[in-house]
């Protein structure tokens, strides 16, 4: 604020810095979008070191199971499916929003929310499987990258969730008010971007892991 | 602090139609989902039918169709297109896409070298310790 009075006392060029102005004006809408995105971004990178780790040490077995060993490719089939369903329901629950149809809107992020917990229920029930077969973090260099790795990406799922069941009440309570609808905009942003992660995680991981 | 507040309800109350992400059509969805669901059969079925006779190659053919899958989640669930948000959500992605490319790469090429030189000392290594 003080820097556009100096610079209007200072410079001739007035029009010009009026029109920053109006631009600062436009701004702070568009700039919870854009601050999610460049948190997305930072997500990004962390999950690339993870997968920059896993580069380096999947192969590194240390006298344990293999990935064609203990990944079980059915189960991830199930689990891609159940993702990349939620995605597309997460889709039509914006498409209720834009239409300004709160119950559609609910009903649809329920569906998403019941999808996120197959996934996670599924990927709990692989881990479960692993560490009672004494295949745990521990066992390897391998399995240690695997469940950071695939783990971390869980963990983001259930936050996602449980901010979906948050957004639901605050919907349930406000209705599609605009900060409402921005809030789902955000998660949606969240969401997908999620998907994306899990691409990369079944192909380089999973699809990729058993090979020979 | 208030004032900026203020400024941004009634900007939301104004603007709903131009934000980033109101864009989204029925349509766009479900040729998104689509083609996501081929470009994960077909890696999918190449792997667990055992896939070509080099590794290699499966695992070159599974990226390439994770890559385009990747595009395919970013262009339609997404919605990125060089306009929103004024070109900054592109110029962000670039330059993340940048860090990830030189983390990925830079990381593996250099520990898989590492290795290599590493290995036949460390493999002698507990054989002459006393």
């Amino acid at each position: 604020m003080s820097d556009t009075s100096l610079a209007m006392t200072g410079d001739a060029g007035a029009p010009e810095e009026l029109r920053f102005y109006v631009a600062e004006e436009h701004h702070p809408e568009n700039g919870t979008l854009l601050g999610f995105w460049l948190y997305l971004m930072s997500d990004c990178l962390i999950f690339a070191c993870l997968f920059a780790a896993y580069g380096v040490l999947g192969r590194s077995y240390a006298g344990g199971p293999t990935g064609a060993e203990v990944l079980e490719l059915p189960a991830v089939a199930v689990n891609t499916s159940l993702l990349l369903l939620s995605s597309i329901t997460y889709g039509f629950a914006m498409l209720e929003m834009q239409r300004n149809r709160q119950r559609g809107t609910l009903i649809w992020l329920a569906v998403t929310g019941l999808l996120g917990a197959g996934f996670i229920g599924l990927e709990l029930r692989e881990f479960a499987h692993l560490i009672a077969l004494g295949d745990g973090p521990q066992r390897s260099a391998f399995l240690s990258s695997f469940f950071t790795l695939v783990g971390t990406h869980g963990l983001h799922v259930t936050f996602g969730i449980v901010w979906l069941v948050t957004l639901m009440v605050q919907i349930r309570k406000k209705g599609l008010i605009s900060a409402n609808k921005r809030r789902l905009m955000c998660l949606s942003m969240f969401w997908h971007f999620l998907d994306v992660v899990w691409i990369g995680v079944f192909s380089f991981v999973y699809l990729m892991g058993v090979l020979p | 602090m208030s004032a900026h507040t203020d400024v941004q309800h009634g900007h939301d109350d104004e603007h709903d139609h131009d934000d980033g992400a109101s864009h989204a059509t029925l349509r766009g969805y479900l040729t998104g989902f689509v083609l996501a669901a081929i470009l994960t059969i077909i890696p999918f079925w190449l792997v667990m039918s055992g896939g070509f006779e080099k590794s290699s190659t499966t695992a070159i053919v599974v990226l390439a169709f994770a890559t385009v899958q990747i595009v395919v989640h970013v262009i339609y669930f997404l919605h990125m297109d060089t306009k929103s948000q004024g070109g900054w959500n592109m110029l962000a992605l670039i330059f993340t896409l940048v860090l990830v490319v030189i983390t990925l790469s830079g990381s593996i090429w250099i520990m898989y070298h590492l290795n290599h030189n590493m290995m036949p000392s460390m493999m002698q290594d507990p054989r002459n310790l006393p």
